[in-house]
C-alpha cells in the first residue's frame, strides 16, 4: 500500500475541514471493509493520501429512534450494532435483512450502511432496502447541510452526489405507521459470502386489506440502485392479491437495465428480478399483516 | 510526511507499544512489528478470515484494519486463548476431532468460534455454520470444524 496520511478527528467540523483543506485527496473510512482494500490494490478511483477515520465523532455514531423523528442510523454504525438494537427489532425489523447479509461475522463488525452507500457498488446490499423505506441522508460540507433522499445519492457505478469536501452524517428512516412491513433479498450462487447477482428491496403499507404505499428498488441491475416508481404505484390503491404484485413484478423486471457479466447473463438478471420482487413483497405483506 | 506512529494498545492482557506507519494493517503489525505470528494471513482482503482478531469483544479481520486503529484497543489474539500450557476447551476440541490438517486457518477459526460461544453457549449447527462464514479452510471440509465447536460447546458448559 502506498503512504497515506491518518487522521482521526473528534468533531463533524474538524472532519470536513481535513476533507475541504486535501483538495480532493481525503476520504473518509467508517469500517474500511471498501476502502483499506481500494487502497491496498491501489484504485483508480479510491486512492486517497489522507484517511480520515470518522469513527470518533459522535453524531456518526448515532443509533437512536423516536416515535415522530423515525431511525436516525449514523453513518459509521456498524452492521452488528444495528441488529443488535432494539428500536430497529422492533419497528425497522427488515433492515436487519441487510445488517446480517453484508459479509460474515467479521466484515458485520466494521462494516456500516453508511460506507455501503458512499462506496455506490450497484450491488450493495443496504441501498434498495434504505430506499424501500424511504431513507434520507444527512450530508455536511464546508457550506453547510443538506438532507437527500438516499435514491438520489448513487449516481454511476462508485461514484456519489456527495461532494469530496463532504461527509455524510447518518441515514434517517421515517416511522411507519401500523400495516407497514419490509424485505430485502438477493440471489447469490451460495448462502453468504457473495456479490448480489440481483437484489430487491421491497416495502408496503396495508390499510383495510389494500396497499395505500409501495416501493420497490433493485440491486445488481443497473449502474447505480434503483427506484422503481411504477412498481410502488401500481399497488397503490389495489386490494392485497397475487395478481397485484406479480404486476408490480412485471413492471420491476422492465425497468432493469442488467449487464451480462461472470455473475449472470442479462436475461437471466431480468428474470430474477421478477421472482425476487414477488418474493420480497411477498414478505413484504405477510409481516405488514402482522407476522413482523 | 512520512513517519512512525506510536500507538499503545492491549493484547492478551498486557499493555503492549508499538510503532507503525498508518499504512500497516494491525495483521501486518502483529506479525511484523510486535512479533505475534499466531495470527495469519491468508487473502489480506478480508475473505478467509485467518487473520480474525478479537477488537473490544468483537471479532474483526486484522488485515482490513489499520495498525494506528489499535490506539486503546483491547485485542485478543490466538496466543492469548491457552492458559500457559493448558490449552482451551477449543483447542482441545479441534485437537482430537481432528479439526484442522495445514492449520492455516485454525488460528482464525478459534478466535471466531470462542466469540460466538462466548455470546452463544450452545449454538445450533446452523448458527455455527452461519457465524463461522466469513472463515475459509481448503483442507477439512468444514464438518470437523462444526463438529469440534459442538464439542467446546459441551466441553465448556460441562466445566
Ligand atoms: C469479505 C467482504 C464481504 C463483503 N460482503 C458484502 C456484501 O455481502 N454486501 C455488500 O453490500 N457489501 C459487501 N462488502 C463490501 C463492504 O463491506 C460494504 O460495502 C460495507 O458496508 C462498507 O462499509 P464500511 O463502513 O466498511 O465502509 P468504508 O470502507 O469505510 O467506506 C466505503 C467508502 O465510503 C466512503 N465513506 C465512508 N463513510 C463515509 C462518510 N460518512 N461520508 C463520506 N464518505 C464516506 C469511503 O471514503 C469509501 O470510499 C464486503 C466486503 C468484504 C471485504
Ligand atoms: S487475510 Fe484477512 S481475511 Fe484473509
Ligand atoms: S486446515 Fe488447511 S485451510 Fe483449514
Amino acid at each position: 500500500m502506498k503512504w497515506i496520511d491518518f487522521e482521526k478527528p473528534n468533531t463533524v467540523e474538524d472532519a470536513v475541514k481535513l476533507l475541504s483543506d486535501s483538495g480532493g485527496n481525503a476520504r473518509a473510512m467508517a469500517g474500511g471493509t471498501d476502502l483499506i482494500v481500494m487502497l491496498r490494490v491501489g484504485h483508480p478511483r479510491v486512492n486517497p493520501d489522507v484517511v480520515v477515520d470518522i469513527k470518533s465523532i459522535p453524531e456518526l455514531n448515532e443509533l437512536s429512534y423516536d416515535a415522530n423523528k423515525g431511525l436516525t442510523v449514523g453513518a459509521a454504525v456498524e452492521c452488528y450494532k444495528i441488529y443488535g438494537d432494539d428500536n430497529v427489532n422492533s419497528h425497522f425489523s427488515a433492515l436487519n435483512d441487510s445488517a446480517t447479509l453484508i459479509g460474515g461475522t467479521q466484515i458485520q463488525g466494521r462494516a456500516s450502511f453508511g460506507g455501503n452507500l458512499c462506496n455506490a457498488a450497484p450491488s450493495g446490499d443496504s441501498i434498495p432496502n434504505m430506499i424501500a423505506h424511504r431513507a434520507v441522508a444527512t450530508i455536511t460540507g464546508p457550506s453547510g447541510t443538506r438532507e437527500v433522499p438516499v435514491e438520489d445519492i448513487c449516481t454511476g457505478p462508485g461514484q456519489t452526489s456527495i461532494e469530496s469536501d463532504e461527509l455524510l452524517i447518518s441515514i434517517n428512516f421515517p416511522s411507519n405507521g401500523a400495516g407497514f412491513g419490509a424485505n430485502y433479498i438477493r440471489f447469490i450462487p451460495r448462502n453468504e459470502m457473495d456479490i448480489a447477482v440481483a437484489g430487491v428491496g421491497a416495502s408496503v403499507t396495508i390499510e383495510d386489506g389494500k396497499f395505500t404505499s409501495a416501493r420497490v428498488s433493485l440491486a445488481s441491475v443497473a449502474p447505480t440502485p434503483l427506484l422503481v416508481e411504477e412498481a410502488g404505484e401500481a399497488l397503490v390503491g389495489q386490494p392485497v392479491s397475487e395478481g397485484a404484485i406479480q404486476k408490480a413484478a412485471d413492471l420491476a423486471k422492465a425497468a432493469a437495465k442488467p449487464i451480462s457479466d461472470m455473475r449472470g447473463t442479462a436475461d437471466y438478471r431480468k428474470h430474477l428480478c421478477d421472482v425476487l420482487t414477488r418474493r420480497a413483497l411477498t414478505t413484504a405483506v405477510e409481516r405488514a399483516q402482522g407476522a413482523s | 510526511m512520512p513517519g512512525k506512529t506510536y500507538v499503545q494498545t492491549t493484547i492478551n492482557g498486557e499493555h503492549v507499544d508499538f510503532l507503525c506507519e498508518p499504512r500497516q494493517s494491525l495483521l501486518e503489525c502483529l506479525r511484523d512489528e510486535i512479533g505475534l505470528t499466531g495470527t495469519k494471513e491468508g487473502c489480506n482482503d478480508g475473505n478467509c478470515g485467518a487473520c480474525t482478531v478479537n477488537i473490544d469483544g468483537r471479532i474483526v479481520t486484522s488485515c482490513l484494519v489499520l495498525g494506528v486503529e489499535a490506539e486503546g484497543a483491547n485485542i485478543e489474539t490466538i496466543e492469548g486463548v491457552a492458559d500457559g500450557s493448558n490449552l482451551h476447551p477449543l483447542q482441545l476440541a479441534f485437537l482430537e476431532n481432528a479439526a484442522l490438517q495445514c492449520g492455516i486457518c485454525t488460528p482464525g477459526f478459534i478466535i471466531s468460534s470462542k466469540a460466538l460461544l462466548e455470546q452463544n453457549p450452545n449454538p445450533t449447527e446452523h448458527e455455527i455454520r452461519f457465524w463461522l462464514a466469513n472463515n475459509l479452510c481448503r483442507c477439512t471440509g468444514y464438518d470437523k470444524i462444526v463438529r469440534a465447536v459442538q464439542d467446546a460447546a459441551k466441553r465448556l458448559q460441562e466445566a
